[in-house]
C-alpha cells in the first residue's frame, strides 16, 4: 500500500489552535524584562518592587478597559481551568445556604465539567442542558431550568471542539429577568470564554455575564496564566489560601511575567481583530469547500459556518475511518490537528461535546478538528488538500466500513456489511 | 491514570510517540491487507468479523486453510481503529502466516499479551486493540469449525450474568476494564447502569480485579 509521497521538505502546519498557540514574539518581548531585571516581588515595598506592582496594575488596567469593566474586577490566576474551577466552586462553597442548584451545559470544557460532579458528590444538584444538533443552548432553555435555589448558571461562550457561539448576551439577560422578577441577586452567571478573544465581543456589560474565564494559552500569549472577571458584588470562597494576592482570593506570588504578557497578548489579539475575523472566515470556508470538493462522504459538526461560529474553527467527521488513525498519518506530513475519537481521550470515550449534540458514535469516532491562526494561509490549506483526502482513500480501502451518510443529519448512518 | 508507565501516546520528555517502532512500522506500512471492494474475488476458507464502527473498532479477519495439515496459509483483514488496532491485526496477520503457517491448535492459543509482545508493548488503554485481533481470530475459525463439521471443537464462551436487575455479565465487566474501567463506579459509568444490587457488588468487584490483573498486571483496587 502506497501512501502520497512526502514532501522533500517537511512543513509544519499548525491547525490546532483551539489547543494552544505560539507565543507572540511581541508578548514574549513584552515579558522578557520581568524574568531577570524586573524580578522583585510586587508585594515588596522598596522601589524594585513597587516598579514591578506598577507593571502589575498596568496589566490589570488594559485587561479591564478592553473587558470594560474596572481593574479591581478583574483576578489573575493559574490559567482557564483554575479560573474555571475558582468561579464554580468558589460561588457553590461561598453561597451554599443560600442555595445548591447549579445549571451548566453538556457542552463545556472539564474543566467546569468535572467541578461540578465534584460538587454533586458534596451536595449539590447540577442540571446539564442539552444543546441542540449544532451545540446551541437556547436562552429559553436556560430559563426554564431556573429555580429558586439556583446560584450559578455557567455556560460556555465559544466552543472549543465545534467553535458553536453560544448566545451569552441573550442568556444574561434571561437571567437578568428572572432575577428582577424574583427579587434576588442569584443565579450568579460565569462564562469560560477562552476561545474567545480576537473573535468575540468581551464587554461584560454588552454579555451580561458577572464572571468570566479567559486565558493566555489561546491568545498567543503565555501558558499557565489566566483571568477570572468577578462583578463586585460576588463573592467567592478561595480555592488557594495564602499570602493573600488578589484581593484575597487567589493567594501566591504573582507571575508577573506571564501577567504582563497575557495583557499584551490580549491587546494585540483585540487590536486586529475585526481584520482578522473576516480573514479567518474566508480562509475556513475555502477549507471546506475545498473539503467537500475533495472528498466524499464527509460531515460538517457544529453551527453552520457564519456568525454564530468561532471564525477559525472546522470540526469534520470523516465515515469509514478513525480519527487518531487519520491524525498520526496526518502528522507524518507535518499536518497538525486533533480530533473526538475515543482513542486519544482518557476514558476511550468520543468527545462529550460530539456526543451531547446528538452526533452518533460512528461519526464522533471519525472526527478532526481543524483551528486556524493567524500565522494560517492559503497555502497552507493547499497543501493540507494535497494530502488529505488521498491519505483518506487509502484508510478506507483498509477499512472494512461502508457506511451510508444519511441526508438528515445527525442520524445514525446506515450500516453495509462487507 | 494510577499506571503511568504506557498511558499516553506521547511521553512527557517530549518524546512524540510511545508506540514503538514496530507499531509504527506496522501501522505505515500494513502487512496482508485485502484491500475494499477485493473481499468478493478472494476465495477465503474463513471469515470472522468483531466490533462495530459505533465502538471505535472493527476487525474482518479471513483466512485460507489448509484442510490436511489445518495450516493457515494466507491470513488477510481490514481494520477500521486507531494506530494500535491497525498494526495489531497486520502484526497477528504476520504471526499466522510466517513459517509456512500456524495450525489452528496454536493459532488459537495466542493471546492479545503475544501480540503485544512482538510489537515491542503497547501503551496500557491500547491493550483492548490487541484484543479484538484474538477475538476475529477466535471468530473465523469457528467458521471454519462449523463449515468442515467439527461442532465440538467450537469454542464459545458463554457470558455469565453478574447482576440479575441490571443485566450485567462478565463479559460486560471485562469490556469495561478494556475500555479503562479501574474501579465499580467508573464500570458503571461505562456501562451506564445505576447501583448494582449490594449482593453482587463484590463479585464485580472481584471480576474488575481480575481483568485488572489480566490485562495490565495489576490491580487498582
Amino acid at each position: 500500500m502506497t501512501f502520497p509521497i512526502k514532501p522533500e521538505e517537511k512543513k509544519l502546519v499548525y491547525l490546532d489552535h483551539a489547543a494552544t498557540t505560539y507565543t507572540d514574539e511581541r508578548v514574549v518581548k513584552a515579558m522578557q524584562p520581568y524574568f531577570t531585571e524586573k524580578f522583585a516581588n510586587p508585594s515588596g515595598l522598596y522601589t524594585i518592587g513597587r516598579e514591578v506592582n506598577g507593571a502589575l496594575n498596568d496589566a490589570r488596567r488594559t485587561i479591564a478597559e478592553i473587558l470594560h469593566t474596572l481593574p479591581d474586577t478583574i483576578i489573575f490566576t493559574g490559567g482557564g481551568t483554575e479560573s474555571d474551577n475558582m468561579a464554580v466552586f468558589g460561588v457553590a462553597r461561598k453561597y451554599a445556604d443560600k442555595g445548591k442548584h447549579i445549571i451548566t451545559t453538556k457542552l463545556e470544557h472539564h474543566a467546569v465539567l468535572h467541578s461540578c460532579e465534584q460538587l454533586e458528590k458534596e451536595g449539590f444538584e447540577v442540571t446539564y442542558l442539552e444543546p441542540d444538533s449544532q451545540g446551541f443552548i437556547s436562552p429559553k432553555k436556560v430559563s426554564a431550568a431556573l429555580r429558586e435555589d439556583t446560584i450559578l448558571v455557567s455556560i460556555m461562550y465559544g466552543n472549543n471542539e465545534v467553535g458553536t457561539v453560544e448566545p451569552i448576551a441573550d442568556i444574561g439577560r434571561e437571567i437578568l429577568k428572572w432575577r428582577k422578577t424574583h427579587a434576588t441577586k442569584f443565579p450568579f452567571f460565569h462564562t469560560d470564554a477562552c476561545q474567545a478573544p480576537g473573535a468575540l465581543e468581551l464587554d461584560v456589560e454588552k454579555l451580561h455575564v458577572d464572571l468570566m474565564t479567559l486565558n493566555g494559552s489561546k491568545i498567543y500569549g503565555p501558558k499557565g496564566v489566566g483571568i477570572l472577571y468577578k462583578r463586585r458584588n460576588v463573592q467567592l470562597q478561595p480555592l488557594i489560601f495564602g499570602g493573600g494576592q488578589e484581593m484575597r482570593l487567589r493567594s501566591g506570588t504573582e507571575n508577573v511575567p506571564g501577567i504582563v504578557g497575557l495583557a499584551k497578548a490580549l491587546e494585540l489579539v483585540q487590536e486586529r481583530r475585526e481584520d482578522e475575523y473576516m480573514r479567518l472566515i474566508d480562509l475556513r470556508n475555502y477549507f471546506w469547500d475545498r473539503l467537500q470538493k475533495d472528498i466524499p462522504k464527509i460531515k460538517l459538526n457544529g453551527a453552520d459556518l457564519g456568525l454564530t461560529r468561532l471564525p477559525n474553527n472546522l470540526n469534520i467527521s470523516i465515515l469509514d475511518i478513525e480519527g487518531e488513525a487519520l491524525l498520526l498519518y496526518l502528522d507524518e506530513y507535518g499536518i497538525v490537528c486533533s480530533t473526538g475519537s475515543a482513542c486519544t481521550s482518557e476514558s476511550l470515550d468520543p468527545s462529550h461535546v460530539l456526543l451531547a449534540m446528538g452526533l452518533p458514535y460512528e461519526y464522533a469516532h471519525g472526527s478532526l478538528r481543524f483551528t486556524l491562526g493567524q500565522k494560517t494561509t492559503k497555502e497552507d490549506i493547499d497543501y493540507v488538500m494535497k494530502y488529505l483526502p488521498e491519505i483518506v482513500e487509502k484508510l478506507r480501502q483498509i477499512s472494512p466500513v461502508n457506511l451510508t451518510q444519511n441526508p438528515e443529519e445527525n442520524t445514525h448512518p446506515k450500516y453495509h456489511q462487507r | 491514570m494510577v499506571n503511568q508507565k504506557g498511558a499516553a501516546i506521547r511521553d512527557n520528555q517530549g518524546n512524540s510517540w510511545l508506540y514503538s517502532d514496530i507499531v509504527k512500522d506496522h501501522f505505515f506500512n500494513p502487512r496482508n491487507i485485502l484491500f475494499a471492494g477485493e473481499e468478493e474475488d478472494y476465495d477465503a476458507d474463513a471469515m470472522g468479523r468483531v466490533g462495530s464502527p459505533a465502538c471505535g473498532d472493527e476487525m474482518v479477519l479471513w483466512l485460507k486453510i489448509d484442510k490436511d495439515s489445518e495450516r493457515i496459509k494466507e491470513c488477510k483483514w481490514q481494520t477500521f481503529g486507531c494506530g494500535s488496532a491497525i498494526a495489531s491485526t497486520s502484526m497477528l496477520s504476520v504471526m499466522l502466516s510466517e513459517n509456512g503457517g500456524m495450525t489452528l491448535d496454536d493459532a488459537l492459543k495466542i493471546k492479545p499479551q503475544d501480540i503485544m509482545e512482538r510489537l515491542g508493548g503497547l501503551p496500557n488503554r491500547k491493550i483492548h486493540c490487541s484484543v479484538l485481533g484474538d477475538k476475529a481470530l477466535q471468530s473465523s475459525i469457528n467458521e471454519w469449525f462449523r463449515k468442515t463439521d467439527q461442532l465440538d471443537r467450537i469454542i464459545t464462551d458463554g457470558a455469565k450474568v453478574i447482576d440479575e436487575k441490571l443485566k450485567i455479565t462478565d463479559h460486560d465487566i471485562e469490556e469495561a476494564v478494556l475500555e479503562g474501567a479501574q474501579t465499580l463506579e467508573d464500570v458503571q459509568k461505562k456501562l451506564k447502569v445505576g447501583a448494582a444490587s449490594p449482593e453482587s457488588i463484590p463479585e464485580i468487584e472481584q471480576l474488575i480485579r481480575f481483568y485488572s490483573e489480566k490485562y495490565y498486571g495489576e490491580a487498582f483496587i
